[in-house]
């Protein structure tokens, strides 16, 4: 027997818990060459912005030891030209879409959610908070409970209430749950974490910094056990509250230790570069795990890594009453 | 589309590594100037970015192979320059714009520096069979690092070669040469493939003589497809509006004379969404 890989993104439903992770996914039409986006949980945008931005100088990128270094700068067309070109293509198509969110002020992230508000095809919103605040000397939202919360409340507010608003959090704080904490007061409906820890590398040849932008955001498999960490502390303090595992997710098995630690859904990011299939894989080896396992429904594996040593394994005894 | 083709053979080419590669699907849909990434580092690879390569050579036997050249670098090609026959490869391809052709017959002159000319014989094979009079120009540091000057001497009208070291033809830069090339076989366009800082003599050359020019770019990519954003350079657009483009997708082959080469490596502060034109800078 399959095991059922439905999940809850909030209220909404997915068919699978695998999406891409934003900015790694590209407009959908990039990656819709290799396979059918229906099979993605959901497909999540890069971050959208209100102008068009030409993002950061090249080099852009350097790989490190099982990872990634990126300083892209959220090169994108901006909310005119995405609610024009790109989010209809996906709307048309009906792929369930997660539109990310980046501004510089709390109004700007509020006008992108009022553009939002009335834009069909949007599955959920996700706010992105790790960009600097200019009203606060360039400090980022994502290193602040009430920063965050100002964001997530006023989009929160913006928006209707069947599209579930995610707030996206950054592993670079003294304390994480505080922050999520904050962000599930504001309303948030689900958390995402982990956003890319800052990172650099430098060119030994060259003797300067790898990256035009001096740091960037470190990604792949280095930064999962960050993720577990993350996931595992968020979910022991709100457990109520949905989180979206992402962070260095290169196989079922890191999918897996994500959704133990409390995810219930999981973001493939970095993967994707390296295997365009990446999303189908993972999902794939995440559902003959469980299946070793015992498991018949993924809702039962979220979160079991917190169990008492010991303590009786009830899905593996009660039959599911589904 | 990603096949996980065969190592047919491997061979040693002066100062370059070529394997031949069995990946029907791939060799079936290409075009010159198409390119393909190969994952590098077996299945528990450390090393997440793919390599992308030109292809030199598309036979149909084995039912359809590729040829890659490429010269060690870093750990990556490191590892590729060690694959033997039958040792599978993870490819994708074929990947990016091919190179617009001609319909007519005219006079075309190829430039490529160092391994950089391998993606021009393809071409040179389709330029061929429409009858159109090719020449070459190669170049590269030294002898050893001038690639394709036997196969080019066999197949062009012209073939002049020029290294910096003099060890081979003209001493100097392909650039020294090409004006003569132009005005002797009357071109009437000029393809390119090398680094950055010579396509933009290429560029500047073929201006000289109003001629179109095509050029490969060669930006670092991750991913080949479009998604990673980091193989960008700054290149105007019909609109006339220059964009930050990604190598990958909307190139590698573009028209030499819209490519901003000296701003690559920089926004320029004209580009769309450039920081203080109207954009708010977050990072």
């Amino acid at each position: 027997m399959s095991v059922d890989m439905r999940t809850f993104l909030a209220h909404v439903e997915l068919d699978g818990p695998v999406i891409t992770a934003a900015g790694c996914a590209g407009t959908g039409r990039e990656l819709a060459q290799f396979f059918d986006l229906h099979r993605l949980g959901a497909l999540t945008t890069p971050s959208i912005t209100m102008a068009p931005r030409a993002g950061r100088p090249t080099p852009r990128m350097a790989e490190t030891p099982s990872g990634l270094l990126n300083a892209v700068g959220l090169q994108g067309p901006g909310i005119d030209s995405f609610l024009e070109r790109e989010l209809p293509w996906l709307a048309q198509r009906g792929i369930r879409t997660v539109v990310s969110i980046g501004g510089g002020t709390v109004n700007e992230y509020s006008a992108l959610a009022r553009r939002l508000a009335d834009a069909p095809g949007v599955t959920a919103v996700e706010v992105n908070l790790a960009c600097p605040n200019i009203e606060d000397r360039g400090r980022v939202f994502a290193r602040e409970g009430a920063a965050s919360a100002e964001v997530v409340g006023s989009v929160r507010s913006i928006m209707l209430g069947d599209v579930p608003v995610i707030a996206k959090l950054s592993p670079d704080v003294a304390d994480i749950v505080a922050v999520a904490t904050a962000c599930a007061d504001a309303g948030a409906d689900a958390l995402s974490m982990i956003n890319n820890p800052l990172g650099m590398a430098i060119d030994t040849a060259t003797l300067r910094p790898a990256l035009a932008a001096g740091t960037g955001g470190l990604s792949g498999p280095a930064i999962l056990p960050l993720a577990v960490r993350c996931v595992w502390q968020v979910h022991a303090a709100l457990p109520r509250v949905p989180i979206i595992g992402m962070g260095g997710v290169l196989t079922g098995s890191d999918a897996l230790q994500l959704i133990l630690a409390g995810a219930c859904a999981v973001g493939v990011g970095t993967a994707l570069f390296h295997d365009p299939y990446a999303c189908l894989r993972i999902e794939r080896e995440l559902a003959d795990l469980l299946q070793a396992r015992g498991f018949q429904r993924l809702a039962d594996a979220v979160g079991v890594a917190h169990r008492p040593p010991g303590s009786p394994a009830r899905h593996l005894h009660e039959e599911s009453s589904l | 589309m990603q096949v996980t083709g065969t190592v047919l053979t491997t061979r040693r080419v002066d100062a370059y590594h070529a394997l031949t590669v069995v990946a029907p699907g791939i060799a079936e849909r290409f075009r010159p100037g198409h390119f393909v990434s190969v994952a590098v580092g077996g299945s528990r690879s450390s090393m997440l970015t793919r390599r992308s390569f030109s292809v030199h050579d598309v036979r149909s036997d084995y039912g359809g192979t590729v040829e890659l050249v490429f010269t060690v670098r870093g750990p990556g090609t490191e590892w590729l320059a060690e694959r033997r026959a039958r040792d599978t490869l993870d490819l994708v391809g074929p990947l990016g714009r091919p190179f617009p052709v001609p319909r007519d017959p005219v006079s075309v002159v190829l430039v490529g520096f160092e391994y950089g000319s391998a993606v021009l014989f393809p071409l040179a094979d389709t330029l061929l069979a429409r009858s159109c009079r090719v020449d070459f120009v190669l170049g590269g540091g030294s002898a050893d690092r001038v690639f394709g000057a036997m196969r080019a001497r066999r197949i062009a009208e012209t073939t002049t070669l020029s290294t910096r070291d003099g060890s081979l033809g003209l001493r100097g830069e392909v650039t020294d040469v090409l004006a003569s090339v132009i005005t002797d076989t009357r071109a009437d366009v000029v393809y390119a493939c090398g680094p950055m800082e010579v396509m933009r003599a290429v560029t500047s050359v073929a201006i000289k003589f109003d001629i179109p020019v095509q050029v490969v770019a060669e930006e670092a990519m991750a991913c080949g497809i479009g998604i990673c954003m980091t193989c960008v350079l700054p290149v105007i657009g019909d609109d006339g509006v220059t964009r930050m483009v990604r190598a990958c997708v909307d190139g590698p082959v573009f028209r030499g004379e819209r490519v901003r080469f000296e701003d690559v490596g920089t926004i320029p502060f004209d580009a769309q969404g450039a920081p203080g034109g109207g954009a708010r800078h977050v990072s």
